[in-house]
Formats: structure tokens, sequence, C-alpha cells
């Protein structure tokens, strides 16, 4: 049986794999040998591609944009939605359930069309083409999954803590920031996990949002296809390293999300 | 947990509404300001009531693309639950194997959406692609651009590559919050793993599982970016979903009327389902408590 077992779960892997290995594979190739000979590792291994990308700012900043949105969505997302999740697991109050169901329907709404009016919203306050509006306008589909995520961490923590810590003299800023926090650490990890994963993979808000200054890496990669083709090399490296973030931001949680998936109920 | 009834938790919950407010409420009511109006530019709009209405309901390009829609969203679904929920009865349970597992399914999840296209757009081609190279090499006639059949089965697989993982570690995170005791009871009573399956491991995984299909349909239903990059909705129409329809009509023709009126039945309609589906569940839930009840 556990034979078996690891069998599948290795197949599966390989599966997933696959598909990354062959882009890997290919953003060491020269466009010639990419498009000339197939093989299943670079003959002739070049880092050119990435070389193209590391010597020009226009390549790199686009990174830089891409992971600032990104940090800053995740900080808000937490900073509104920790105070909201406590609110939902711990008191009842008048439209509590309407308001929940309320938060879950943005993330149903058809981004496409929401294109037009969202660039005309953000361009009226002035804040078009820059880092905040991207990490606001993501707020939408984060900050709801993340009172959901953390609303169920928030009530695995029996009320009774709250109530010593009141009557041991803690004023209610200072209890949650020194003894509920804590209490809830995975779950912030696991929040922290997922409002990185929608920001980071978003592109058409993103896109829409930006122009020159704050355009993120995604948007970026459009211009290997030109007029005489499409540059595979550099696209391939380019997609090799928006994985890289992903790889490294769930290695950092990855204690705090394997212990937060075991003990939430996500 | 019994909680209080306090109305100063609205305070706690504030930011997040306005936030929220800011970025759902306003564009939603322009969307809905676009669909009651001819708007020929800023000056010249003119208000025509639910005309836009009724011209998409009749229009059979909208029509085919949501039954393509519904079509994909079904066949994902029912591809990657049950692979999610095997996947997580495999996973290795402590140790470093569990960990370096959670890392490399989580992987697909952290690639940016267009970059999902890419790597399937290379790794499916048949001149340049190994998927495309070892499927032709097989004898079979493979070409995710000119066959229609091909171009969905690229566009599901892809989908199931990107999204079992989440279905997955959500189901995995609900089999870990199993005590032990129930699986000793289990042996104890020499149940099947088919008997385990059903009576312990499963009940406890419907909440996981709840929220995982309901990402899961929002998302599938909404997709854009992967299709876009991948087949450019092609051949013809056939990968052409809602969303790509619709920008089609807003940004490509400035049909942005009838676009908006289509985006709010649209919303309509994942709400709808949504909403129908988290009734059910609940009430599922709710017939279920009853009938312990009745036997205890």
């Amino acid at each position: 049986m556990s034979r078996k077992k690891t069998f599948g779960i290795s197949a599966y892997i390989v599966f997933l794999l696959l598909p990354v290995y062959w882009l890997i594979n290919m953003s060491f190739k020269s466009n010639e040998e990419i498009l000339g000979t197939f093989s299943l590792w670079p003959q002739q291994f070049t880092l050119a591609n990435y070389q193209v990308i590391f010597t020009d700012p226009t390549w790199y900043n686009g990174y830089f944009n891409s992971i600032y949105y990104v940090v800053m969505n995740s900080f808000i997302t937490l900073l509104v939605a920790l105070p909201a999740a406590y609110a939902f697991s711990r008191y009842k109050f008048v439209g509590d359930k309407h308001l929940f169901f309320w938060l879950l329907t943005n993330r149903m709404a058809p981004p496409a069309v929401f294109l037009l009016p969202f660039f005309q919203l953000y361009s009226s306050v002035g804040l078009f083409d820059t880092h905040i509006a991207v990490a606001l306008a993501h707020c939408l589909f984060s900050v709801p999954l993340a009172v959901w995520i953390l609303e169920g961490f928030m009530s695995a923590v029996p009320k009774e803590i709250d109530e010593t810590a009141y009557i041991d003299g803690y004023s209610f800023p200072r209890f949650f920031i020194r003894i509920f926090l804590p209490l809830i650490s995975s779950g912030i990890g696991v929040t922290i996990f997922f409002s990185f994963m929608f920001s980071w993979v978003e592109l058409l808000l993103a896109r829409t949002l930006t122009s020159v200054e704050a355009k993120p890496i995604a948007a970026i990669m459009t211009r290997t296809i030109g007029a005489s083709g499409v540059d595979w090399g550099v696209l391939a490296a380019a997609g090799v390293l928006t994985i890289i973030p992903g790889i490294l931001v769930i290695y950092f949680v990855r204690n705090h999300v394997a212990k937060g998936f075991a003990l939430g109920r996500v | 947990m019994n909680k209080t009834q306090n109305n100063k938790a609205w305070f706690l919950v504030l930011p997040v509404f306005l936030l929220v407010a800011f970025s759902a409420i306003i564009p939603l009511m322009t969307v809905v300001n676009y669909s009651v109006q001819d708007i020929f530019d800023q000056n010249n709009a003119y208000f025509v009531g639910v005309e836009w209405y009724r011209e998409i309901l009749q229009d059979p390009r909208l029509q085919d693309s949501l039954l393509r829609q519904f079509m994909y969203s079904a066949s994902v679904l029912s591809i990657e639950v049950p692979l999610g929920i095997a996947v997580a009865l495999m996973m290795p349970t402590r140790g470093a194997m569990a960990s370096l597992t959670l890392i490399l399914l989580a992987v697909p999840l952290l690639i940016p959406w267009n970059v999902v296209g890419t790597i399937w757009q290379i790794f499916a081609r048949a001149d340049i692609g190994l998927l495309g190279y070892v499927v032709n090499g097989l004898g079979i006639d493979y070409n995710y651009a000119n066959n229609p059949v091909d171009a969905w089965v690229t566009v599901v697989l892809m989908d199931v590559w990107h999204w079992t993982s989440l279905i997955a570690l959500l189901c995995y995170s609900g089999l870990r919050a199993i005590p032990d005791a129930y699986y000793q009871a289990a042996q104890i009573d020499r149940a099947s793993n088919w008997a385990i399956f059903k009576y312990i491991q499963l009940p406890k995984l419907k909440g996981v599982l709840i929220i995982g299909v309901l990402l899961r349909f929002m998302d599938s239903f909404m997709i854009y970016t992967e299709p876009f990059v991948l087949t450019g909705g092609g051949p013809g129409n056939s990968t052409t979903f809602l969303s790509q329809t619709l920008t089609k009509m807003a940004i490509g023709q400035f049909d942005i009327g009838p676009a908006a009126a289509f985006s709010i039945v649209y919303f309509l309609i994942v709400l709808l389902v949504s909403w129908l589906f988290f009734t059910s569940i609940s009430q599922l839930d709710k017939d279920k408590s009853k009938g312990t009840n009745n036997e205890s």
C-alpha cells in the first residue's frame, strides 16, 4: 500500500515538474538550438537569455515592481483583515452574515469587463501607474480570502484566553499583539501565502492599472513576441525568474503552512 | 463558540468594508451605468433601458461561449476534485518528504497565470515542446493550434496541472486534522481502506472541499489569461471562453453597453450558482445533524 502511494505521488510530481523542467531547459538554449534541434537538455549551454534580462533595467525593474506591489498588498491585507476576522470570530453584530457573504461575492466578479471602470476610478483619484493602485485593487481578491482563513484560525483559539487576559489587565491592543497574534501565527503564515499567491499571479488588473513606472514583469514579458517571431529563449528565462519568488515564499513559510494547514480549517 | 452580541464590532470590520467597497462598489455601479446607456463619447450618452440586456440574451456568440464555459468548469471540476483527494491521500504525512512534497505541489499555484500559459504553449508545441513531440512521436496526430479537440484537451490538462494542487493541499490539511484515535478505532473494527475513506476521511474533508470547489468554480468560470496565452481562443472559437468574448466586445469592438450588460448577467450567474451551492450544502448539514439527533 505504502509503496503504491509513493509511486502515485511521485508520478504526480513528475507530471507537475515536467513542463517546468522544459521551460528551464529552454531558458539555457539559444533560439537556433530551440528551433533547430530537439534535445532533452541544452547541448550548447548558454546564459545569454538571462544576460538580456539582468542587463536591461526595463526588464529587471519589472520584477521589482511586481515584488513591491505584492508585498504592499500582503501587508495591507493583513492589517485590515486581522481586526475584521477577530470581529467575525468573537462577536455577533448587525449584518455580520451578509457582510461576510458580500465580501466573498467580490471574488466572483468577472475581472475582464471591470477593467475599464477600474482604470477610470484609479485615474480619477490620481493613482494610475503607482504600485499602491495595484496593491489596493488586488485587495479585492485577497482580503475576503484572508478574512475567511483568519476567522477559521481565530475561532480555534478558546475565548477564555481573551477573558483571562482582560482580567489580568491587558488592554485590547496589547492583548491582541502580545498574546493573540502569536497564537495564530500559523494562520498568518497561511494568509501571507494566499495573498502573495493571488497577487503575484494576477496580470489583467496589474497590467491595466500601470503603464511605465509600476509595470509588472508579466506584462513586460509580452515584448518577446515581436514582428520577427517569438524570442523563445528570453521568454523562457523570464518565465523561470517569475517562478523563483514563489518558491522562496513557500520555502520560508513552509513550516507555518505545514503546521497551519494541519491546525486550521482554512 | 457562542459569540457575544456587540455592534461595536463594526469598528473592527470598518477598514475592510471601506477598502473593499472602494474597489468593488464604484466599479460595479459604473458597469451598471454602462449597461443601460448607449455611449458615443463622454458627452453623448443616451439612456436605453434594458435594450442591451434584450440584445445580448439573443446573441448566439454569447450563448455559445456561455455553454463552452459551463462545459469547461464542469470538466475541470470533475477531474480536479477526485484527483486532488487522491493526491492528498497519497502524500507522505511526516518528515522531510512531507515538506518537500508540500513545496513541490505548491509550485504551479505560484506561477503567474500568463507564464502558466507560456509554459504550456511551449510544452505542448509539436515542434519544440516535449509533450507535443512525444505524443506525435507515438503516432497520434496532435496539434493544439489546428485541432479544436486537441486545443480543448490541452486547455483542460493545463488547468488540471495548474489547480489540482489547491484541492490537494486543502484536503491534505483536512486529513491532518483527523485524530489518530479514529484510525485506531477503525483498525480495531477491521475497517477496509474504502470504509475508512468513506466514513472517516471523506466526512472530515467536507469543509475544505466546499471551499475548494467554490474557489475552483468561481475561478474557472472567470478564466481568461491562460487560454488566451495558450490558444488565443482558437482554433476558430473553440476555446473562447466567456471572459474572452466579453473583453473582445468591450475593448476590441467598443460595444461597452452590451458587454457591460452581459457582465452583469455573468456576475449574477456566478452569484446564483455559488448561492445554490452554499445553501444546498448547509441544508445537507442541517438534515444530517437532525438525522443524528433523531437516532440518539
